[in-house]
């Protein structure tokens, strides 16, 4: 008994670096979605609104045009990097934007978007972040593609850059848009 | 030329690694002197080798030699010399040979200064040295050449990130390097012990110095690498439970529970084999480290250039260390002999519960920062993890951790007095009341947190107090006598008390920013004026000027308060055409009890600037923490008894130890 005691920490161990190794020897990369969530109907759940003067988001809010859907949170720093650009895609109006704050007590979320400004149309409160789960948010901030159905079409992982938004975000919209006329 | 006498070097290095991995450790199997007499030597040698390449990638930076591909991808001919010499570990190749460079100098030092170990000891650490060596260097050779050439050399280099341009991110890397790589030591003890099949009191009294020193180095790098996030990347924070920052942090936890059992093991012989699972678990987080940040498993705000090939060979040699010397453990160290007894109530009770609680700690840490992966592994579901699950995780598991740091040094060893030692604590429990006291004075509306925060560190603060005033009968006797008493004490006592302290002050800073924090973010044009914590920022003009290798907006904000000037601050908007990037330069008017923090965003003469502002209370008192703790760990260093070199020579050690020691 005492001798299993002492191989505990190996079999242990060796159990850590056999799922250290998993993800590099399936060539996966972290900053992808997996491919079962693309084209799948984004999660069906009603999401509270986080200001009064907003609606939240629901199934059928997600349909019938083209969306970005943006997670965020306060005590994020990233958030606040992308936020500028955010900004300025809610002006330019090219595409919706739609929020969903995650995992952040609601009084600082308002405080910060009163600070910053509010880029969305929509805004869903995740307080204990299933939303998150459902959508396979791995960390905020994320921002998706929805199409006109409301299917998950790309994933993007961190801050969006500008780069990411013109050479990337925008001609998946584009796209989106023409395919379904 | 220079470049290929450095990939020479380090192919030499590798060479002399390897006869430093196998002679000694067959030569101390052997019996034979000479065999093992061959370790010091080789260590010299591979510690030189390794120098004249760092030297000679150095050489490449400093003069621009951009037909190195390596100088060409991050370094700029207009680059200050400063961040030309920190580019040269400032990318993935040239940080593998500062890593390995700082391994060789750590059994250079063995070979040096270890005349008084056993010598079948000292050669066996230096062989396992060799192995890290041997690992490391090949890795670098065939993976990641730092010499490569790039023909024909381009006029200009890339530049480093303009991010790590900085003078705190400069030093930052080596430190966390002497401390992660100086875990390496207690490694190489470790399982050498475990080969020898002995562990005992002049073991613990080697290890304890360089784990000390491992330990006071990592302090002092994860605190620069914290101070730079707060001031350069301009989101005003200061720690972000990013994996990054998590891979440094376990090492820290599991290197301070790994200080603290040693004790046990040199005072009392016991805890033997927790201690050497330590010692090995702290240098696997170490290498864990290297291995996430380089791997791309993990997404992080900084890591290197990932590369999956480079990170399964590091995984392999990970694996290769670490479920080796795992093996070695399961199979030599139930046959230790158990060493002294104790009651719970002890000196070594309240130590074992300090490593219970840093594991426990450690591991929540791991979980935290690996459970997305292993979840995503298993399951294929993504989650995620931030700042909530690590506040809600982690605190409460630090909490009983400081209590005890009160209590634990008035217990007495074997058999302590607890309801003696709290008696004596009357001074912590005053000053604990008295801070929340005041705490709760200072609050317009009541909140617990903050209370409850500097009660602990008060507590922590009176109970380090109490415990060296008592040692030096302060007030009991004539001020001269405690002086003298004081100067009598052991360093490694002043140490403590120091290393301490400065968590209480380190504790106050977390504390009170965490909560007290405020901030402002505004769109102001020249002329507006921003308000915050009884501050008037009043924004005076934007200025637009050039550094070296980049361009630069300077806003000029002057602060007043109550109408009286106190300070402008000149926060800017750095532009670095070469990497087409921006940086933010904070500019901070720090006091000793808050910072004043400042940063702009993008914007023009039109439609304004953006101008964030914080308020950050006691912040300050996160790095005067970290500060002290590293100055404790400095003193104890500087103790007579962990001197290198210094402890008395063991009696029977065999008459080989003076052979070996003259030559």
């Amino acid at each position: 008994m005492s001798r299993l005691l002492y191989l505990l920490p190996l079999i242990l161990f060796l159990g850590a670096a056999g799922y250290f190794a998993a993800p590099i020897l399936q060539g996966k990369d972290p900053s992808t979605l997996p491919s079962a969530m693309i084209d799948k109907p984004a999660p069906a759940r009603d999401l509270p609104a986080l200001i009064a003067s907003k609606p939240g988001i629901d199934p059928a809010s997600l349909a019938g045009d083209v969306r970005l859907v943006n997670f965020f949170a306060s005590w994020c720093g990233p958030c606040r990097v992308e936020h500028p650009l955010l900004m300025e895609i809610a002006e330019s109006n090219a595409v919706p934007l739609y929020g969903i704050n995650y995992k952040d007590a609601p009084g600082a979320a308002v405080n910060w978007l009163a600070q910053l400004g509010d880029p969305f149309q929509r805004i869903g409160r995740d307080g204990d972040g299933r939303a998150a789960i459902e959508w396979g948010v791995y960390g905020v901030p994320e921002t998706y593609v929805v199409d006109k159905a409301g299917r998950i079409q790309y994933r993007h992982v961190g801050p969006l850059s500008r780069e990411d938004y013109q050479e990337v975000i925008l001609p998946i919209v584009e796209r989106l848009r023409e395919a379904n006329g | 030329m220079i470049a290929e006498l450095g990939h020479y070097a380090l192919a030499l290095a590798l060479c002399v690694a390897v006869v430093q991995s196998t002679v000694p450790l067959y030569g101390a199997a052997r019996g034979d002197d000479i065999l093992m007499s061959l370790a010091r030597p080789a260590a010299s040698a591979q510690f030189l080798a390794i120098l004249v390449a760092f030297g000679a990638l150095t050489h490449g930076y400093v003069t621009s030699d951009f037909s190195i591909l390596n100088v060409a991808q991050n370094s700029h001919s207009l680059k200050p010399m400063l961040y030309k010499v920190s580019g040269v570990w400032g990318n993935h190749e040239g940080s593998m040979v500062l890593w390995v460079l700082i391994l060789a100098l750590f059994g250079f030092a063995v070979a040096a200064f270890g005349n008084n170990l056993p010598p079948s000891l000292r050669a066996r650490v230096l062989s396992v040295q060799g192995m890290i060596g041997v690992g490391f260097l090949g890795f670098i050779l065939l993976t990641s050449n730092p010499f490569e050439r790039l023909i024909p050399a381009p006029l200009d280099g890339r530049d480093l990130n303009p991010l790590l341009q900085d003078p705190g991110l400069a030093f930052h890397p080596p430190m966390l390097y002497l401390g992660y790589v100086g875990f390496s030591m207690a490694f190489s003890f470790a399982v050498a012990a475990l080969i020898e099949g002995r562990v005992d009191p002049a073991w613990a009294r080697w290890v304890r110095p360089w784990t000390l020193a491992a330990w006071t180095s990592l302090t002092g790098g994860i605190a620069l690498g914290s101070w730079w996030a707060y001031y350069e990347l301009g989101w005003g924070g200061w720690w972000y439970w990013d994996p990054v920052e998590n891979a440094s942090f376990m090492p820290w936890l599991a290197g301070t529970a790994l200080l603290h059992s040693a004790i046990v093991v040199e005072k009392r012989d016991a805890l033997k084999s927790w201690t050497i699972l330590l010692a090995i678990i702290t240098f696997g987080l170490s290498l864990m480290g290297t291995f996430l940040v380089r791997s791309g498993v993990l997404t992080s705000v900084h890591a290197f250039a990932v590369d999956p090939e480079r990170g399964l060979v590091i995984l392999a040699l990970l694996t290769i260390a670490i479920g080796g010397a795992l093996i070695l453990f399961a199979i030599r160290a139930p046959s230790m002999k158990l060493g002294g007894m104790f009651q719970p109530i002890s000196r070594e009770g309240g130590l074992v519960m300090n490593n219970l609680l840093l594991s426990v700690a450690t591991a929540t840490v791991f979980i935290g920062t690996l459970y997305p992966l292993f979840l995503d592994a298993t399951t294929g579901e993504k989650v995620s993890v931030g700042p909530p699950f690590f506040n809600a995780a982690f605190v409460p598991v630090m909490m009983p951790l400081v209590l005890l740091v009160a209590v634990g040094p008035m217990l007495a060893w074997k058999r302590g007095d607890l309801p003696g030692a709290m008696a004596r604590l009357w001074t912590a429990a005053i000053l604990s009341i008295a801070a929340a006291g005041f705490v709760w004075s200072q609050q317009n509306d009541v909140a617990f947190g903050p209370i409850v925060g500097f009660a602990f560190a008060g507590w922590l603060a009176g109970g380090s107090i109490t415990e060296w005033a008592e040692r030096i009968a302060l007030f009991r006797v004539p001020l001269a006598t405690s002086l003298a008493r004081a100067g009598g004490l052991p360093r490694s006592a002043h140490g403590m008390t120091l290393a301490h302290l400065g968590l209480a002050i380190f504790i106050c800073g977390a504390v009170a920013d965490s909560f007290w924090r405020q901030e402002v973010v505004v769109n102001a044009k020249p002329g507006e004026t921003v308000s915050i914590a009884g501050f008037d920022l009043t924004l005076d003009k934007i200025e637009r000027t050039r550094g070296p290798n980049y361009q630069t907006e300077t806003a000029h904000l002057s602060v007043s308060r109550d109408g009286a000037p106190v300070t402008t601050l000149r926060p800017e908007r750095r532009f670095y055409p070469v990497q087409q990037m921006p940086t933010t330069e904070a500019a901070i008017h720090s006091t000793f009890l808050a910072d004043l923090y400042a940063a702009i965003g993008e914007g023009g003469d039109r439609q304004g600037w953006t101008v964030r502002v914080w308020h950050n209370p006691l912040v300050p008192w996160i790095w005067a923490g970290c500060l002290v703790m590293v100055i404790g760990g400095l003193v104890s260093l500087s103790d007579r008894r962990l001197r290198v070199g210094a402890p008395k020579r063991r009696t029977n050690a065999p008459s080989a130890a003076q052979v070996a020691g003259a030559d």
